[in-house]
């Protein structure tokens, strides 16, 4: 049994040790919102977050997690800048089939907490581990800006 | 471990066109009388004491829009208030099948074209019985009643919402033949309105087939036969069964599953299967080979697809050859295939995110042996589908698998296995022929096309008696420029790898390879691109339309900074006419970089230009992302990529700026789903063609060949 902080609870699972964040995210602790797309770290869906830093959930085995906090897209309508990033994603309209979203957003997310004023630059160098199928890409820049705008208001 | 003695996947696919057209239960149902709470005039919407209106809406949601752009339809002729409007997704029906396909499926752009007038019908008739609703309860003449937001007005002012007048509407005669508005009148088609399911993607609680969970399910990932048609002849399973979790394992004409409690569990157990495979006929298979075969093919006669004129007499002042090639392509949705069934003894339900409904519940039929009618199919969010979630094979394998476990089983495919799971846009090769006069003036045209039959792969197609298959010649074959001599022909080559419908089909690579070509004719004739398309367009107005609107607006001729040059191309397809210029720079390296797209498009009316703009943009990625990357190569029968490493995807750092307008235009609707592809590949060579003076005629594009 392994105890996990997820979103500021103390969760149990039976998971073995190497077992992906994601998967014990997924199938142990039934949180769905973070996506498998690939479980070589080269997409992005998985990305959440580990005392603030984005990692990609898929090729993180949960004893990486011991002592430390995890965020998933569940609780970002509980953060400043979560929620933030949110609003601007409804207002751009950002997704299209919205599976590689909640990994966007936990980046995006992870960008605008640590730099409330991003280049264009800062955004590719922050985002171009996310992949977007459907080609969302400028809709995600557009809402990351205007997060941005709304966060250093 | 248990084995299953069932048909192979082609079997099931072969006589899936049997079962198509079995009885699927009755649309009456559906239209149940209305109960206090709700008022349901048919299928499609109800509406609730509370005012709110609910669409249900039978297509499959997988980014297109369609669960927005179907609602507007219904609540324009409604007259209902759009922020009390939901969306529900219908079960399997007949009442939901594509007016288009005579069968509940997805894909060809087909949507928004077949649903334009029946769902607007859906929503008048149920604002007809709402008006007589009204008028009944005041005692007035329902010709002075109108309807406004959700609300039925009388000509005094008196004001009933639909919610109050549930109970008297569900009474009213349903009208046969509703009127509809006129296009002046529209308040909600043609509004850029924001989609319906966008909530739901950005808070993580949107429901995916992936994220499906039931009481005592056990996950299962398959080993997959190496090479297509491969057969596992010895399994070793005894290392799988010592993995923690790991529950059964099962052998499937798909494959070998093990299922476990969680997926973690259950690809550790596979990736500790130890298998003999007897690879089968395809052990030999290489790209290089059906390169070859293709490439031979078009050095003979083929099929004639289109003959005007005559080719053989038309003697030009210069001519031109060229051979032109596309690889495989794997459609690499972000959520990778998967299905979760439950074969019970009264049926089956599966969810899964599915564009085929109709053909899964004939076809699951057939797998567990019930009757079509006992097929629940619980459609889930799709996370992409671009036609590969048409295809019915892990819907098949999990119900299998559900029926030989007998316990609910989710199969999940692994991003390798999905890679490497077939069901590829063709590979194919064209050689073309062209004559110009001395004018310059294209006098003659021939296009042999050699690929795989898709209707012949599709299971529920037959190649039809002229030999041509219309998805292997769609986009050569539908050449709109005036040309007096123009032939096509088509070769059905099968190099033995199955092969699906890859958005925009038939078009991502023809046009493509014809829209080179054209390129590559006006160069000989020195002539500007534009210029000598337009001139050759003047029988098609709408071709004609969105070329002039994507020169315009891209500043077509005007200068460019240093090292940009602009290519240009324009398609027709699924109805809808696109075209776009593309500006590219390529560097010392040979790598090329597209700045900005401009695409300009006629789909007729349009329900909603937001999400218009953002598929046509969606499109463009898509193809850009197979211009400079795709292929699916294969060596010793093998497919040589498996993950995104080797098979790379546009990126943010890459993401063009894009411009999409949109012709305005009283032609009746049509798809925007895939229209936007295959203009781009064509602009973009081009473009590296001003740029490098090499005419790029194999895809991907290979740096290499453009070293300076």
């Amino acid at each position: 049994m392994i105890t996990l902080n997820v979103n500021g609870k103390q969760l149990q699972a039976d998971v073995d040790a190497d077992t992906p964040i994601l998967w014990v995210l997924r199938d142990a602790l039934g949180m769905t919102g973070t996506k498998f797309g690939c479980g070589m770290a080269l997409c992005g869906a998985c990305t959440v977050h580990l005392d603030g830093a984005p990692i990609r959930s898929c090729s993180t085995p949960v004893s990486a997690a011991a002592g430390k906090k995890i965020t998933t897209i569940e609780s970002m309508s509980t953060s400043r800048v979560g929620k933030a990033v949110q609003a601007a994603w409804i207002k751009h309209d950002v997704p299209q089939c919205g599976y590689c979203q909640s990994g966007q957003i936990m980046s995006a997310v992870a960008l605008l907490a640590s730099n409330t004023k991003p280049t264009d630059h800062d955004i590719d160098a922050a985002m171009s581990g996310n992949v977007c199928r459907c080609g969302t890409y400028n809709q995600i820049r557009a809402a990351i800006m205007d997060a941005a705008a709304t966060l250093s208001a | 471990m248990k084995t299953a003695f069932k048909p192979s996947r082609r079997d099931f696919l072969k006589t899936s066109g049997l079962v198509i057209g079995f009885t699927l239960p009755a649309a009456s149902r559906l239209a149940q009388a209305a109960t206090a709470a709700e008022f349901k005039p048919n299928a499609y919407l109800r509406v609730g004491a509370d005012d709110r209106v609910t669409v249900v809406v039978g297509l499959s949601e997988m980014g297109q829009g369609v669960h927005t752009a179907i609602p507007q339809l219904v609540a324009e002729e409604l007259d209902a208030d759009w922020t009390r409007v939901r969306v529900e997704q219908a079960p399997v029906d007949q009442a939901f099948k594509n007016p288009i396909f005579g069968i509940q499926a997805t894909g060809g752009s087909t949507s928004v074209n077949g649903n334009w007038e029946p769902m607007r019908k859906a929503g008048a008739a149920a604002r007809e019985m709402l008006i007589a609703a009204a008028a009944q309860t005041w005692q007035v003449d329902a010709a002075e009643c109108r309807t406004e937001k959700g609300a039925v007005v009388h000509k005094s002012g008196k004001k009933l919402s639909y919610g109050k007048l549930v109970t008297a509407a569900a009474k009213q005669p349903v009208p046969k033949e509703p009127k509809l508005k006129d296009a002046s009148q529209f308040k909600i088609i043609g509004q850029g309105l924001r989609r319906l399911d966008t909530p739901q993607k950005v808070n993580g609680s949107g429901k995916y087939g992936m994220d499906v969970r039931l009481p005592g399910m056990l996950t299962a990932v398959l080993a997959q036969p190496p090479v297509p048609g491969g057969k596992a002849v010895s399994v070793d399973d005894s290392r799988a069964k010592q993995v923690k979790g790991v529950r059964q394992v099962i052998q499937i004409p798909q494959g070998v599953a093990v299922l476990a409690d969680g997926y973690w569990q259950a690809k550790k157990g596979r990736d500790a299967l130890q298998i003999q495979w007897d690879k089968g006929a395809n052990a030999g298979l290489s790209s290089d080979g059906v390169t070859k075969m293709l490439t031979e093919a078009t050095q003979q006669e083929g099929k004639v697809a289109r003959n005007e004129g005559n080719v053989g007499s038309a003697s030009g002042a210069k001519t031109l050859d060229a051979v032109y090639e596309a690889p495989y392509l794997a459609h690499a949705c972000m959520e990778p295939m998967n299905a979760t069934a439950w074969v019970k003894k009264d049926g089956i339900e599966i969810w899964a995110g599915t564009q085929s409904q109709g053909p899964n519940q004939g076809i699951l039929s057939h797998v567990a042996a019930v009757d079509p009618q006992q097929v629940k199919v619980n459609t889930m969010l799709l996370g992409g589908g671009f036609g590969r979630r048409f295809a019915p094979d892990f819907t098949i394998a999990a119900t299998l698998l559900s029926k030989m476990s007998g316990k609910p089983v989710k199969l999940v495919y692994s991003r390798e296995d999905d890679m490497r799971g077939y069901f590829y846009r063709p590979a194919s090769v064209t050689r073309f022929t062209g004559a110009l006069d001395a004018s310059g003036a294209p006098v003659s045209f021939t296009a042999r096309v050699a690929s795989p039959s898709i209707m012949e792969a599709s299971g529920f197609m037959k190649l039809p008696p002229n030999g041509v298959d219309e998805f292997g010649v769609e986009g050569t074959k539908d050449l709109p420029y005036d040309i007096p001599n123009l032939r096509v022909e088509y070769s059905r080559q099968e190099p033995g790898v199955q092969v699906w419908f890859w958005r925009s089909v038939g078009h991502s690579q023809n046009s493509f390879f014809s829209e080179s070509f054209i390129d590559e004719l006006a160069n000989a004739a020195g002539k500007d691109p534009f210029e000598f398309r337009r001139a050759l367009l003047g029988k098609q107005p709408r071709y004609k339309g969105v070329l002039e609107m994507a020169a315009e607006k891209a500043g077509w001729g005007k200068p460019l900074p240093q090292g940009v040059h602009r290519g240009i191309a324009v398609v027709q397809s699924f109805g809808s006419y696109v075209a776009e210029v593309a500006e590219v720079s390529v560097d010392q390296d040979g790598r090329p970089k597209v700045h900005r797209v401009v695409a300009a498009l006629d789909c007729g009316e349009v329900v909603n230009p937001q999400i218009v703009k953002r598929q046509c943009e969606s499109a463009i990625v898509y193809g850009l992302t197979a211009a400079l990357y795709g292929k699916i190569t294969f060596k010793d029968g093998q497919v040589e990529q498996s993950n995104f490493h080797d098979y790379p995807m546009l990126r943010m750092n890459e993401m063009p700026k894009v411009e999409v307008y949109i012709v305005p235009s009283k032609e009746h609707a049509t798809g925007m789903g895939e229209p936007g592809l295959p203009p781009l590949a064509p602009a973009v060579t081009a473009a590296i063609f001003k740029a490098t003076g090499k005419r790029i005629r194999k895809l991907p594009i290979d740096p290499e060949t453009l070293k300076a």
